[in-house]
């Protein structure tokens, strides 16, 4: 195989796996402080791809754009803390599943409403739309590469914040004991609402960098939210290092695994039949992974707590 | 059960019963297809509702093993084998090998992530699902009804009926008896206390595994069923919101119940059914924007309907509450 085709493919999946660690690290967190189980997660990703969409078009410009969508993005996630699911958190698991649930059919059906039912498509501005190549003969979207730097700076932001601010600290108190954090005197209902809106940036970002390589339409979340399901699996509930870890772990494995698997089984077996099996078995190589992991390790590579 | 849950339970089975009848006498055969589809979805809840409601199981891929079904059908059509008997318990026993392997993975871990693992495993089954070019792949294929030589004859829709009326009215059969049963008091004691339960001596990883491969054979047959409906197999039925949509109808007709989650399936494909319509009547064409109102109803059915219709039937039987993991 072509080393610098398999370099492309590694980056690819490094970038797919950072989309994924954006999705899932809004996730983890709130099921590790507030224990709740979100399904509407994906839809704050189609919501952000959306407000992206609008808003660049309405700016004409990219950055402007998206300067727009993200304080929108926390206003949307806020609003829907506060009247959804702050009742949601005494409820058992089984309730926020189906609430959520019920959740995303109202949000797709908004988003037909107001931007209609047909697919979006937001072109990416000239400057951006190019590519690099900063290894001879590879080259490289620098939107991909962009991507990358993005996640990267988030992820970097969110470790400074949970492990060196006092805000990271209430979260880390919130996840191990989240009544007794309440009990010292903070208000942990503004704290819930506030990480929650960061969350939803978080989901909405991953939404607005997804909208040019995708297509943005309803939900468009939803094979996201059960991809980030399998991260903060992996990785262990309320876990942002496991969440990045196993994120890039999925990102890759995913990603090369639907590029060499074919090739990896044409050794054992005819080509005809290698060329079925193998898509068949990338696709299903994530989920694998995650049943393997789990038999070794039921709670995940790095558990945030106990129970 | 109480005497007003028996009644309950007859009453309902006496509707399905005489549907048939009825479509024949005012000419609308639609109804008796539709009603044959609810009694379908009505299969999958109960056998959802066996380790949901009885044994405190959030499965949340229980579309999966209906897809089991479906696919052992249409798989078996595709290649010239139509004979019914051959394929049903080849059907069931594809779903039960299944649901004892994801089971067995899935039951290591408990709360949340038992939730997404079992939501992981059916997606990964909706993939394999539409990687499998030969069958179909993302479009999926058409089936032929299977043939019951001699016995009955599916492409008569009033036959087709009521061999679904009768495995229903088997399957609720079954359950209740398996309920009742020492089996079923373990699970249920394993809901409520599941450490105590490993304490008094019981391996209830054993229990659960086995209600969890019971659960999924009974889907597996609703699978079945549902192909020969549609005589068409495609990876959609294993959709993880036709998971959700079967754990709603549990919860919406009275989960921990038996004859409860087929009022709830009656319920939401009913509502599925008319919503547009009565949508369209306030305002013209918001039908089709009928989403908009199932969202919040069912929120609001999570949020305030303890106890499902059930509970409304049987307001002085205790309503059994969800798990409290």
């Amino acid at each position: 195989m072509d080393p610098l085709l398999l370099l492309e493919q590694t980056f690819n999946g490094f970038q797919f796996g950072i989309m994924l660690f954006l999705i899932a690290a809004g996730l983890t967190l709130v099921f590790g402080i507030m224990d709740m189980v979100n399904l509407a997660h994906g839809s704050l990703v189609m919501v952000g791809a959306y407000l992206a969409t609008t808003f660049i078009e309405w700016t004409g410009s990219f950055i402007g754009g998206l300067a727009l969508a993200i304080p929108a993005t926390f206003a949307i996630g806020v609003l829907v803390e506060i009247v959804a699911l702050r009742t949601l958190y005494r409820r058992n698991h089984l309730d926020q599943v189906l609430a959520t649930f019920g959740l995303i059919l109202f949000f797709n059906e908004i988003v037909r409403i107001v931007w209609g039912p047909i697919s979006l498509y937001s072109g990416l501005p000239d400057y951006l739309s190019g590519q690099v190549e900063f290894i001879p003969g590879a080259p490289y979207p620098v939107y991909r590469l962009i991507i990358i730097a993005v996640g990267l700076a988030v992820a970097a932001g969110i470790y400074l914040i949970v492990a060196k601010t006092r805000l990271g600290m209430l979260i880390r108190a919130g996840a191990s004991n989240n009544e007794m954090v309440g009990a010292l005197g903070i208000n942990i209902k503004s704290l819930f609402t506030f990480v929650f809106a960061l969350g939803a940036v978080f989901a909405g970002l991953a939404g607005m960098m997804l909208g040019p390589l995708t297509s943005v339409e309803p939900g468009m979340g939803e094979p996201w939210l059960i991809q980030a399901f399998v991260v903060i699996i992996i990785g262990g509930i309320g876990s942002i290092r496991g969440a990045f870890i196993a994120a890039i772990l999925i990102g890759m494995v995913d990603t090369l695994g639907r590029v060499l698997l074919p090739e990896f089984l044409r050794v054992f077996v005819a080509e005809a039949a290698a060329d079925t099996a193998g898509p068949a078995l990338a696709s299903m190589l994530i989920y694998i992974l995650m049943a393997a992991i789990l038999v070794v390790r039921p709670q995940g590579l790095f558990p945030a707590r106990n129970g | 059960m109480t005497k007003r849950q028996i009644w309950l339970s007859l009453i309902t089975l006496v509707l399905f019963a005489i549907v048939p009848p009825l479509t024949i006498i005012f000419d609308q055969p639609f109804y008796m297809d539709m009603m044959a589809r609810i009694m379908i979805f009505a299969m999958a809840a109960v056998s959802l509702d066996l380790i949901l409601g009885y044994g405190g199981m959030v499965s949340f891929g229980h579309a999966a093993y209906m897809g089991v079904g479906a696919y052992a059908v249409g798989i078996l059509s595709y290649y010239g084998i139509d004979n019914g008997f051959l394929q049903f318990p080849l059907a069931m026993a594809a779903s039960a090998i299944i649901g004892l392997a994801f089971g067995a993975m899935s039951l290591r871990t408990t709360g949340v992530y038992f939730i997404m693992i079992t939501l992981a495993f059916a997606q990964m089954l909706y993939f394999f699902a539409i990687s499998l070019e030969e069958f179909g792949g993302d479009d999926g294929m058409s089936s032929m009804r299977s043939e019951f030589a001699g016995l009955i004859d599916l492409n008569d829709s009033l036959q087709f009926y009521y061999l679904v009326f009768i495995c229903l009215g088997v399957v609720l059969y079954l359950l209740h008896r398996l309920v009742q049963s020492r089996f079923g008091m373990v699970i249920r004691a394993a809901r409520s206390n599941d450490k105590r339960m490993q304490a008094v001596g019981f391996s209830t990883y054993r229990y659960k595994l086995a209600g969890f491969t019971i659960a999924a054979t009974i889907c597996g047959l609703a699978g079945a069923l549902f192909a020969n409906l549609n005589e068409f197999v495609s990876p959609d039925v294993m959709h993880w919101t036709h998971s959700g949509e079967i754990m709603i109808m549990v919860i919406m007709g009275g989960i921990g119940t038996l004859i409860g989650p087929v009022l709830g399936a009656s319920a939401f494909l009913l509502l599925e059914e008319y919503l547009p319509e009565w949508m369209d009547m306030v305002m013209k064409d918001a039908g089709e924007h009928w989403a908009i109102i199932m969202g919040p109803v069912l929120i609001a059915i999570v949020l305030f309907g303890r106890g499902g219709i059930h509970a409304l039937f049987t307001s002085k039987a205790k309503a059994k509450g969800g798990n409290h993991d």
